[in-house]
């Protein structure tokens, strides 16, 4: 007899289905007279989208990930990357994915690599800083690029400063979106997709803020499918009504009726960074053992914002609603655009430094109550690596039983399934001494 | 009782056989391709050593990379967790456990009961195992045994880079040909591996006593240079390649099988062939 009662999510088909969409849209973009444009998944998309008519991005990260759990697909185009273009083998995963799309001419959804009208994006780190400039190359066009720097500081040097210095360069984008596409922002339409920003970005945030519940009403592979959304388009209508009123309510049921994510839940897990995309199925095994990983600054922070309150403790950043705020201007959405992005998404500050990690994840372990961590040490993005094994001895010192396995977001290559299986049934059975529940 | 424990490696299969506890035969022997053929070789010269038959023996438990493919074991457990449970049958003082065989080189934290409570391991990286010695000694053109030998006679420390077996390997050829006595680069070589195989052991603390095992455990040489690199002595138990093979008999003796594990490799390997 289960311990708790489990069953799916009722909004899971209306997550597939929107990412589904997303793909096909901007696939069919010029068939449609719409625009297309690439970008990554922190590019404030609220502002190309904002432009008139219909417009559909590509972020690149998302779309590197597809590949990667896709295991034939991804040798392929990373092959590709590297054999075809010498593309080093130990660049980001993703970008290698997504440069051997274009080389291979293949749309990974299918029909040949749809070319983008314009780019716009932003450094967050030493990949993104070129990916999309040499993916112009790689298509063989002068693809007119926007590229805009948000490196000004973790979430607790933020000020008038730091967020005029982006808001200037917005503007400027601004000039060379109008520029290039031949037309103008809508002001109204901006207004409405910040708004939709923070709808995005603060119900995945409460609806990770009820993670904390035993049992958790969500296990991490399904956060996984369900986070990703926000890193396609966070400004879009539908994306932000289903964080806001299918996702974040259901969750919240699901704790007010003790709907568990994992039936038998007896332990609980904390991950951090990206995992290796094609090897899910092992937290499957975790189930049958009671574990359910619920907890991840990575999957929770990534599109969710959140702030530190006076206790000390991580919660949702406030949407405009709890804020008092009514968005009326250009320069009103901008402002509030920036300060959410660059104050509110805490997965950016390790990026800053180990000391930032160590604190967050130390708060998280204890706000989520989680028993051990599970850390994989991913050989893909240099971002998200930063600092794993300070935070391993930061947990320990918090008396978490951690392993690591060493791994690759999107390249199988770099993944030992086999000897990974051997270290995590050493770690719940021996290191956790937990037996099989189900 | 009787039991059996075989520890299947990347390059060598190693058997023990317990009857009340006590050791009564052991065999070992290079893998092979055929590692699953190997296996049952080496457990049948146990056998007969021991003057037993398969049908005598209770329940027998494998380990180590090719583990899952003893067909004929009743259960598989994870190389750290037979080699907990040999050292800890074999050095019970002993709370960390260096363990560097053929192909991996892991640094293992257990507690009085034997139970493994941290871990880490060299990862998809000739430096730092069996193999890394091997290839090196290839390149001095003289056996592991010599190699071992010699090492120990040298007084100058000598810097050699350790992060890759196929640089190793260039730059012993280089010190060769600065004219670099054999016995010196003997001693860089183990000097390296032993730098690489500490920092390892770090990530999981250097909590005393530290037994070293594996095959690279009967390398003197190597021992010393872990010993310096350490700034403490390591316990080599005796026989330290038949560890996590005692290890895997002392789990079978425990009712320890690990049954799911099997289970779920065997299911693989059908899926995989099509069957």
């Amino acid at each position: 007899m289960a311990k708790y009662k489990t069953k799916g999510l009722d909004c899971w088909g209306k997550a597939k289905e929107l990412r589904q969409r997303y793909y096909q849209d901007y696939k069919e973009a010029h068939d449609r007279g719409a625009l297309r444009w690439e970008g990554g998944a922190w590019s404030f998309d609220a502002v190309p989208q904002s432009l008139e008519g219909e417009v559909h991005g590509l972020t690149e990260e998302p779309y590197g990930a597809s590949i990667g759990a896709n295991p034939a697909m991804q040798v392929r185009y990373q092959e590709a990357a590297e054999g075809k273009w010498g593309c080093a083998n130990d660049l980001c995963a993703y970008l290698r994915n997504y440069w051997g799309s274009i080389i291979l001419n293949e749309y990974a959804f299918g029909g040949e690599w749809p070319h983008a009208d314009f780019i716009f994006q932003n450094h967050i780190c030493c990949s993104h800083a070129k990916w999309l400039q040499v993916a112009g190359e790689i298509a063989g066009g002068e693809i007119p690029y926007f590229c805009f720097d948000v490196g000004v500081g973790a979430y607790d040097k933020i000020g008038e400063r730091q967020i005029n210095y982006v808001v200037e360069q917005l503007y400027d984008g601004i000039e060379f979106l109008e520029k290039f596409t031949g037309r103008k922002i809508d002001d109204e339409k901006l207004i409405k997709k910040v708004h939709n920003t923070y709808d995005s970005s603060c119900y995945w945030a409460k609806a990770c803020e009820l993670n904390q519940a035993v049992p958790a009403p969500l296990d991490e592979k399904t956060m996984f499918s369900l986070y990703v959304l926000g890193t396609l388009e966070k400004s879009n209508d539908d994306i932000a009504n289903f964080y806001k009123n299918l996702l974040y309510p259901e969750v919240k049921d699901r704790v007010d009726n003790q709907i568990a994510a994992v039936a038998n839940e007896q332990c609980r897990v904390f991950g951090d960074s990206q995992p290796p995309w094609g090897f899910l199925r092992v937290y499957r095994y975790l189930e049958q053992y009671g574990i359910v990983s619920n907890a991840n600054l990575y999957t929770m922070s990534l599109i969710g914002w959140w702030n530190i309150n006076e206790k000390g403790d991580m919660v949702p950043y406030p949407t405009l609603e709890e804020q008092g705020v009514t968005l009326k201007t250009r320069e009103d959405a901008l402002r509030f655009l920036v300060e959410g992005e660059i104050k509110g998404k805490l997965e950016w500050a390790p990026f800053y430094g180990a000391t930032y990690k160590n604190d967050l994840v130390s708060r998280m372990v204890k706000q989520w109550k989680c028993d051990a961590a599970i850390i994989h040490l991913n050989r893909g993005c240099e971002g998200t690596a930063q600092h794993q094994m300070e935070m391993k001895i930061a947990l320990q010192k918090l008396g978490l039983p951690v392993m690591t396995f060493e791994g690759n977001m999107a390249d199988q290559r770099q993944f030992d399934e086999a000897r990974t299986d051997r270290l995590i049934d050493l770690f719940v059975k021996e290191t956790l001494g937990l037996k099989k529940v189900a | 009782m009787t039991v059996a424990g075989i520890d299947l490696g990347g390059r060598n299969v190693h058997v023990v056989i317990l009857k009340d506890d006590k050791v009564v035969a052991k065999a070992a022997g290079a893998t092979g391709i055929q590692k699953a053929e190997a296996a049952g070789k080496f457990y049948d010269e146990a056998l007969q050593q021991a003057g037993l038959k398969r049908g005598d023996v209770e329940a027998v438990v494998a380990t180590g990379s090719s583990g899952p493919r003893v067909t004929f074991a009743n259960g598989y457990i994870p190389d750290a967790a037979a080699d907990a449970r040999g050292v800890n049958r074999l050095a019970p003082s002993a709370r960390t456990i260096i363990d560097v065989g053929g192909e991996e080189g892991r640094a293992i934290k257990i507690n009085a009961e034997g139970r493994v409570q941290d871990f880490a391991v060299n990862e998809k990286c000739a430096a730092g195992t069996g193999t890394f010695v091997d290839t090196m000694a290839r390149a001095l053109e003289m056996p592991v045994e010599e190699m071992a030998k010699i090492s120990l006679q040298s007084t100058t420390s000598i810097p050699m880079n350790a992060q890759c077996a196929v640089f190793g390997e260039s730059e012993v050829v280089s010190l060769i040909h600065q004219k670099i006595k054999k016995l010196d680069i003997a001693r860089a070589v183990h000097d390296a591996i032993a730098g690489r195989v500490a920092s390892v052991t770090r990530i999981v603390g250097l909590e005393k006593d530290i037994a070293m095992i594996g095959g690279v455990a009967m390398n003197a040489g190597f021992v010393a240079s872990l010993n310096r690199e350490l700034g403490m002595d390591v316990i080599v138990p005796d026989d330290p390649d038949y560890v996590g093979a005692l290890g895997a008999a002392v789990a079978a003796s425990q009712g320890v099988l690990g049954e799911e594990v099997k289970a779920k490799v065997v299911e693989k390997e059908t899926i995989e062939e099509g069957k």
